[in-house]
């Protein structure tokens, strides 16, 4: 047991301080993507709706693509691929050396856009829900489109969203760990290494399955938060919630 | 030639031609890997729901955890769990006469896969037979039907539309999910398509990868958009 407690200890023997930097790689990745993926998911959902047969096309493909797509494989096709364009482009130009693509960029391009594709849904689930004589008011009101939008719409569309967000944030969170295939030293990365050096792998990727547990649990506890707060002008006496 | 050979020699694309026997190959893995884990995952996600609803009190704790673990962990560090984990305990397993089943990755994998969706697949089903209305239950037990009689003929038929479209959206996850399956080693359609990378360098085969698991998704689709509307002709929904 004591050999146990050990290796999880933090210091020069154990692999304490190294998972809980790991875990702090995975937070910050999630973190990185998310207003990314949702900005992006929100412009996709946008164009979903828009007048243009050409961005609704492009729209539509976009997350018929990202849908369907293991996030491994946009993963891998984002870190290869960008860099063997990004190579040519820079040998183009005349440059010379080699151009390297940090994992952690590849990564949130990768769950970003994925993410994107996903919240883009949500964000238009949301937006149908919002009827049509809110932004008519906000017009005859002399509001701009984007003033409309803006105060208007925005804050109702965050309320609605919120549930499915919250999912998406969830499936992200887990998706990180596709990451440490592409060497970002993540949770799931230290846990594989500290496996090689110790041979107790069911001690380390039982801790990282642990750190990821604890993420989700927060997660949840906070979005039930959020989501009462967006909701407490609409609750009622007596509700069940 | 071989069949396998034709679609990279039809539009002319070195790589898949020569890799397209193992892609094949690889693809046949792929689906064998979805249809067993999602089809055990029915049976015992139906099963862990009805037990989580109607379950004696420890044994619907004991589930809520379960369901919590593998929903709140990545099926990575699950597999990762399973294979490199359990595997860890060969004496073990020796001792049991388990061994040939985690020395396998096929086996570990399949594990892992079903007991993670089982776990989606209960909570799906879970919240499919909560929606239903009490009076159901209710007038079927007026009517004197047996407790048994009443979930198979009352409650499931209702709870499998609800069951539906979830299910088809977790039956998608799984397709996508599946490409975990070549970092331990087997050769499913992406470990395929990233041995011929491997040896070609020739990043189109990652786009031909995405391109058939792209058709899949959609045929899946297709095929779940028509079983709803056929299942639910008899409701005045759409």
């Amino acid at each position: 047991m004591q050999y146990y407690l050990d290796l999880l200890s933090f210091g020069p023997e154990g692999w304490g301080d190294e998972l809980l930097a790991g875990a702090l790689v995975t937070i910050s990745i999630a973190l990185a993507t998310l207003p990314f993926g949702l900005a992006l998911g929100l412009a996709i959902a946008v164009a979903k709706r828009s007048r243009s047969w050409t961005l609704r096309t492009f729209a539509t493909l976009y997350t018929t693509i990202f849908r369907g797509v293991p996030e491994l494989l946009t993963l891998y096709i984002i870190y290869f691929g960008v860099q063997v364009l990004a190579q040519r482009l820079w040998s183009a130009v005349g440059l010379s050396g080699n151009f390297d693509m940090s994992p952690f960029l590849a990564g949130m391009v990768a769950l970003g856009v994925v993410l994107a594709a996903f919240s883009a849904e949500v964000w238009l689930g949301a937006l149908n829900a919002i009827q049509k004589g809110q932004r008519e008011a906000a017009a005859a009101l002399g509001l701009t489109k984007w003033q409309a939008f803006r105060l208007v719409v925005f804050p109702q569309l965050i309320r609605v969203a919120l549930p499915g967000l919250g999912n998406n944030w969830m499936v992200l969170l887990k998706e990180t760990s596709l990451v440490s295939v592409i060497t970002l030293q993540d949770t799931m990365f230290i846990a594989t290494r500290a496996n090689v050096a110790t041979k107790e792998p069911f001690l380390f990727f039982g801790a990282a399955a642990l750190i990821y547990l604890f993420f989700s649990v927060i997660s949840t506890w906070g979005f039930d938060r959020l989501e009462g707060r967006a909701n407490r002008g609409y609750a009622r006496a007596g509700a069940s919630r | 030639m071989t069949w396998c050979e034709y679609p990279g020699a039809w539009i002319g694309l070195e790589v898949f031609q020569n890799y397209g026997c193992r892609m094949a190959s690889g693809l046949g893995l792929t689906l064998q890997l979805v249809a067993i884990s999602f089809g055990l995952g029915i049976i015992i996600g139906l099963t862990l729901a009805v037990l989580r609803l109607r379950g004696p009190k420890p044994v619907r704790m004991i589930l809520h955890g379960y369901m919590t673990f593998f929903r709140g962990t990545p099926l990575l560090v699950q597999l990762f769990l399973i294979y490199y984990g359990l595997g860890s305990f060969r004496p073990f397993w020796q001792e049991v006469g388990l061994w040939w089943f985690f020395r396998d990755p096929l086996y570990c994998c399949l594990l892992a896969f079903t007991i993670n969706t089982a776990a989606y697949q209960a909570e799906i089903f879970r919240g499919a037979l909560q929606s239903l209305p009490h009076g159901q239950a209710e007038a079927a037990r007026a009517l004197g039907m047996r407790p048994f009689a009443i979930f198979l003929r009352v409650e499931m038929p209702q709870a499998m539309i609800v069951a539906l479209r979830p299910l088809g959206n977790e039956l998608i996850v799984m397709i996508k999910a599946s490409a975990l399956a070549s970092l331990v080693t087997l050769f499913d359609l992406m470990g395929a398509t990233r041995l011929a990378f491997a040896r070609s360098f020739d990043l189109s085969i990652y786009v031909v990868a995405a391109l058939i698991y792209l058709a899949l998704v959609e045929i899946i689709r297709r095929v779940w958009d028509g079983l709803e509307t056929r299942l639910t002709r008899h409701l005045a929904l759409r």
